[in-house]
């Protein structure tokens, strides 16, 4: 259930966040963005929302503006990947509150923080929302202390 | 700015953020970084010492930047400052920056390290989780060299906090992924295996992902998690849904955990003990259940996870592919969803269903669902769907319905996406020639496929229609004529033209009986696309005028008029003009019988590896086609395996990568057109469709361009370059019997004389004392012969007994053992002389010594003959001396078994059959039977109570052979599979055939 990486990005195709769990260059990076954005824009609402793509399985979501999108690999579980999306989006609206793309761009360190408590190196860390909201909080808790 | 900012947010930042998107340029936005950098590189190089704020909101300017796409080549060493902070959320922010911009300079990696060790150690969960993550997401492998220890050692300690385990589990994961051979297993290993019983599913959860990578590689190490993970599972999939509170999810237990542990299932074949077997069988059943209860929410999340357990489950099953009921359970399962209103579902319906297409006991049970899956390539208004229906097609695709399907594909070609064609014209090509009956609805549906779609047919496709042509005489009459109607079309496509040139170069003798087909109308024909072809095709061309010559001298003045031209004899085009003067020069100086040489047919082609289906495997890279060919060729080489349903074949598989291609490797062609002579010869060498270099001039000699073959890559496609079994002489590797071609055309085949006794040979009883030794080998109205035999080692001795069963006496009756090459050099039958007279109702009794020198196929002759009234009698009767007989019983545990069966693990050490049970499969007699072939019967070897599991050893003088077999019967399919592995691929190939027979 190796995730190979996770692309947030808006309609108009600008990336808000990217997470790659496997090694590859910078170069390789934006080549992929770049591609799986255009291909992945190009698609009509009511397509699947899976696709191949090279050798890798693309698992995709469209939440208001943002498209969260996930590579993973060939004997990979599809459906639960597209759960893994909106767990995340559940995740991130519960501690923004109502979350919109704003408050990604403008706490993207956030954004990131909440999704290594949730996913590491590719798999389900924790898939319980109440634990990782707790792990945020006390994290916060320690902001605040000092 | 948004409202929200927890934790202590960053003014400057925020700032910094809104005037990139106030931005109205691109050119404003890199001018306004370009001031942020000067502003930020001045602060950090400035004299003034920067407090941990404002190195913090630095750094996270500089990933600001650097997640917009821009490069940041400096703030690292700030960045590693950071790390070492008392301050969390200073210390956060460093390990970020350092995830997110992993750089490998030495220096910096052993501060990291450093930092990473420190929190690692300082037993605060919080920060030791920090380290982690930092040590997951960069993964490197100075961190794995660094941390290869302590990340074990923290995984199983017992004062862990669970969170701390968590991260430890999947942090040592992704290091095992990077650095495996730095991650030594250990006594943590056990202690690992053990995770799945944690109280807390998340670290159950996170474990399992490890366990897997683990098992994965290490299967044995981690065999116990087999059972643990199915009683975790069974735990799960009969909760109710509350019970797992916060891991339940839209009223689905813990759904990414059941998912993991179906997929860490997957690693294993099925369980051994038959009560963990029992119980996982449950779990898929209540899965399989589960989806047709009523949904409990109607929400899209409650569906999908449900259903991604569903699927998992459904893997798990087709991986064991051994519970029949469970396979056809999920077939139709799948079958609802192929109908469901979510095209998620459909989608995956469609690619699950590929997978059980290829599992025996699901074959037929896909099959029922082709008219749904046609009318999904039909109405899929998405081209994935679509193309996962061309997939699952080309997967259920079998002799049964190939037509349909291949005719299907066709009409869909008309159609399809630009970007699906090529490789659709590659499934139909294949298809076309894996199941074709009749070659002429092969070279139809080809010349359809050019039509259709010539762009998309690549040069694999006509090369290889080209192949099956020469190489079949029954088609070549037909593949003239069609390719002659098909040019009749005022545009036609150039493949069809390079096709059709080359045909009728060759073939256009067998249509020019037919006065609208004459020689000249043929050659007007060609010659009137050749100033609308490229010149590689207008090359060909040439070729097939010269070869016209030959065939009808009646043309050749037209043909050399026309080589004489000026647009031919001074073409720009070097290659043209030196054929058109070498092709020339060539009818008019050679005799009628050195341009029947030099211009013969062409021979037939050896017999390799269809290119078009490489050219599928290379596109696809590991996509779905050929993962189902390679899930079958997996599986075959695994204990669990399933092989090909379509034909009960027998693989002696040359080399695992081979096993698709050996069923498509095309028989030795029945013709009596000499085999391609060594290439010392050039004139055998092919006016071919190589690639259109291979028509390149490369040396001055005369008429060299013609033979020339070039060691291209490209030729190579059509294994010429190394065709060097062909062209020894030695029979091509081709001939065995698992070629499909062979199983179409054996009918074909003249059956060669088995010997040169002058009787034929009776063999009608020969396959009974495959088992046994004793009993009555033949019997007419004069005579009966009864046997008796006894074997120790390489040694034998047989008891003949004739019974004259006449009242009259049997004179001149001799009796002797023939053994033909290559048997005389295996065995040696030493014959004692029998009487020369047989009384009337007496019986004679003769004995046979034999001594088994190596292993051997064929079987010994006993010729007899003898005068019985004014006649000569001559009976020639197949003597029951085969392999098996030398065969010495091996007892061994279970251990050993599976030991010694994975270090015969080398493709040609095994050999296996799937055949129809010809007999009741009655279990006593089928063990009788094994014990009679010569094994010992093991039991409490296979994890499956209803398998038989043998071992042995043949001796012969010179080798011993250690035998290990392995039957699996179907009772529900009425179908066994046997599976033979031997040190030597001879003799598991022998004994397959021998024993297969036998049930």
């Amino acid at each position: 259930m190796l995730m190979q990486f996770m692309l947030l990005f808006s309609r108009q195709g600008k990336l808000r966040l990217q997470k790659w769990y496997v090694p590859l260059s910078d170069k390789e990076k934006k080549k992929i963005t770049r591609e799986l954005v255009q291909t992945v824009l190009a698609r009509k609402p009511k397509m699947c929302s899976f696709l191949e793509w090279r050798d890798l399985k693309i698992v995709y979501k469209r939440y208001a503006s943002l498209y969260f999108c996930c590579a993973i690999e060939d004997q990979d579980n599809e459906l639960i990947t597209l759960e893994i999306i909106h767990r995340y989006v559940e995740l991130l609206d519960k501690y923004f509150g109502s979350v919109c793309e704003l408050d990604i761009i403008f706490n993207f360190e956030k954004a990131y923080f909440i999704l290594d408590e949730f996913l590491l190196g590719g798999e389900a860390q924790e898939t319980s929302k109440k634990n990782v909201l707790k792990a945020i909080e006390q994290a916060d808790l320690l902001q605040e202390v000092n | 700015m948004p409202a929200v900012s927890k934790g202590d947010g960053m003014r400057g930042l925020a700032v910094f953020i809104s005037d990139i998107r106030n931005c109205k340029s691109k050119e404003a936005e890199i001018k306004r970084i370009n001031k942020e950098l000067a502003n930020i590189r001045s602060k950090f190089k400035g004299d003034k010492a920067l407090d941990g704020y404002s190195k913090k909101k630095y750094v996270c300017k500089l990933l600001f930047i650097f997640l917009l796409g821009h490069d940041i080549d400096f703030g690292h060493m700030e960045a590693v400052n950071l790390l070492s902070s008392n301050k969390y959320t200073e210390k956060q922010i460093g390990y970020l920056f350092i995830s997110v911009l992993v750089n490998s300079n030495s220096d910096l990696i052993r501060l990291i390290n450093n930092a990473i060790k420190n929190d690692l150690s300082s037993r605060n969960p919080t920060f030791m989780n920090l380290a982690l993550h930092c040590i997951a997401n960069v993964g490197s492998r100075e961190m794995a060299e660094a941390f290869a220890a302590d990340v074990p050692r923290i995984l199983v300690a017992g004062d862990t906090m669970d969170s701390v385990k968590q991260s430890a589990a999947l942090c040592l994961l992704r290091l095992n992924r990077t650095s495996p051979d730095l991650i030594p297993m250990g006594e943590w290993t056990s202690r690992v295996v053990h995770l799945l019983n944690d109280q807390h599913l998340g670290v159950v959860t996170a474990a399992t992902s490890l366990i897997i990578t683990l098992a994965q590689k290490n299967p044995d190490d981690f065999k116990t998690s087999v059972s643990l993970a199915v009683a975790r599972l069974s735990r799960i999939v009969t909760s109710a849904s509350t019970d797992l509170q916060d891991y339940t999810y839209y009223f689905v237990a813990a759904p990414w955990l059941s998912v993991k542990l179906l997929r860490l299932l997957q690693c294993y074949p099925p369980p051994e003990d038959a009560a963990i077997r029992g119980r996982l069988t449950e779990c898929l059943e209540t899965i399989l259940n589960k989806a047709q209860e009523p949904p409990k929410s109607k929400k899209v999340q409650h569906s999908n996870a449900k259903n991604a357990v569903l699927f998992e489950a459904i893997s798990l099953i087709i991986h064991h592919d051994s519970e029949p009921t469970l396979l056809v359970r999920a077939c139709n399962q799948l079958g609802q969803f192929l109908q469901h209103r979510e095209t998620n579902l459909r989608y995956l319906a469609l690619e699950s269903m590929c997978t059980l297409a290829s599992s025996e006991f699901s074959h037929e049970a896909v099959k029922t669902h082709i008219e749904t899956v046609i009318n999904a390539l039909k109405t899929e208004r998405d081209v994935s769907v679509r193309q996962r229906a061309v997939d699952l097609l080309y997967a259920m695709c079998d002799r049964s319905n190939a037509k349909q399907i291949v005719a299907e594909m066709l009409s869909y070609l008309e159609t399809a996406d630009y970007s699906i064609r090529e490789e659709i014209v590659l499934k139909v090509a294949i298809l076309a020639e894996k199941y074709a009956v009749e070659y002429t609805w092969y070279v139809d549906t080809i010349l359809n496929l050019i039509r259709i779609a010539g762009d998309y047919v690549s040069e694999e496709v006509w090369y290889r229609v080209i192949q099956i042509v020469i190489n079949r005489d029954d088609v070549q009459g037909y593949a003239a004529k069609t390719v002659f109607e098909a040019l009749q079309a005022p545009a036609c496509h150039e493949n069809l033209v390079k096709v059709g040139g080359y045909i009728l170069g060759e073939f256009g003798n067998l249509i020019a009986g037919d006065p609208r087909s004459s020689p000249l109308i043929q050659f007007n024909l060609l010659h009137s696309k050749f100033h609308l072809c490229s010149v590689p095709t207008r090359a060909l061309l040439l070729s097939a005028y010269v070869k016209f010559i030959n065939l009808f001298p009646e043309v050749k003045g037209t043909i050399q008029e026309v080589l004489r031209s000026d647009s031919q004899l001074r073409n720009a085009d070097v290659e043209l003009q030196q054929r058109a003067v070498e092709y020339l020069r060539l009818s008019c100086i050679a005799s009628t019988d050195i341009l029947a040489t030099v211009l013969e047919e062409m021979p037939p082609f050896p017999e390799r590896e269809s290119s078009i289906l490489a050219k599928l495997k290379k596109k696809k890279g590991s996509g779905t086609v050929s993962d189902v060919e390679d899930t079958r060729k997996e599986r075959n080489t695994n204990v669990n395996g399933s092989t090909d349903h379509t034909t009960a074949t027998t693989n002696t598989k040359p080399s695992p990568s081979s096993f698709v291609s050996d069923l498509l490797a095309a028989a030795p062609p029945p013709t009596n057109r000499p085999r391609p002579v060594p290439s010392s010869s050039i004139l055998h060498m092919p006016l071919s469709p190589l690639s259109p270099q291979a028509y390149a001039v490369h040396s001055a000699a005369p008429l060299t361009p013609f033979y020339q073959v070039t060691s291209s890559p490209s030729s190579d496609l059509l294994g010429l370059g190394n065709s060097s079994a062909v062209n020894s002489g030695s029979p091509p590797a081709a001939s065995n019997a698992a070629s499909l071609l062979v199983d179409v055309f054996s009918e074909s085949l003249p059956v060669a004389p088995l010997g040169t006794a002058s009787a034929p040979i009776i063999e009608e009883n020969f396959s009974r004392f495959v088992c046994k030794n004793n009993g009555v080998l033949y019997e007419n109205q004069l005579l009966q012969i009864g046997l008796k035999s006894e074997f120790r080692q390489n040694l034998g001795r047989m008891y003949v007994f004739y019974g004259n069963k006449t009242s009259t006496q049997f004179l001149n009756f001799s009796a002797s053992v023939v053994c033909h090459e290559p048997l005389n050099a295996q065995l040696n039958v030493h014959t004692k002389t029998a009487d020369p007279v047989v009384d009337g109702g007496a019986q004679l009794q003769q004995i046979l010594n034999i001594e088994c020198l190596s292993d051997f196929v064929e079987a010994p002759v006993l010729n007899i003959n003898f005068r019985y009234g004014g006649s000569v009698q001559n009976i020639a009767v197949r003597l029951p001396v085969t392999l098996n007989k030398f065969f010495q019983p091996t007892e061994m545990m279970s251990q050993d078994f599976f030991q010694r069966w994975k270090q015969l693990s080398d493709p040609q050490q095994e050999v296996q059959k799937i055949f129809k049970a010809k007999h009741s499969m009655d279990t006593e007699i089928t063990k009788a039977k094994i014990i009679g072939f010569g094994t010992a019967l093991l039991d409490g070897v296979d994890p499956n109570p209803s398998n038989f599991v043998g071992a042995g050893v043949i001796h012969t003088k010179t080798i011993q052979v250690g035998c290990l077999l392995r039957l699996e019967p179907n009772t529900q399919a009425q179908m066994y599979r046997l599976t033979l592995r031997t040190s030597r691929g001879s003799v598991s190939q022998r004994l397959c055939d021998l024993l297969s027979e036998q049930f």
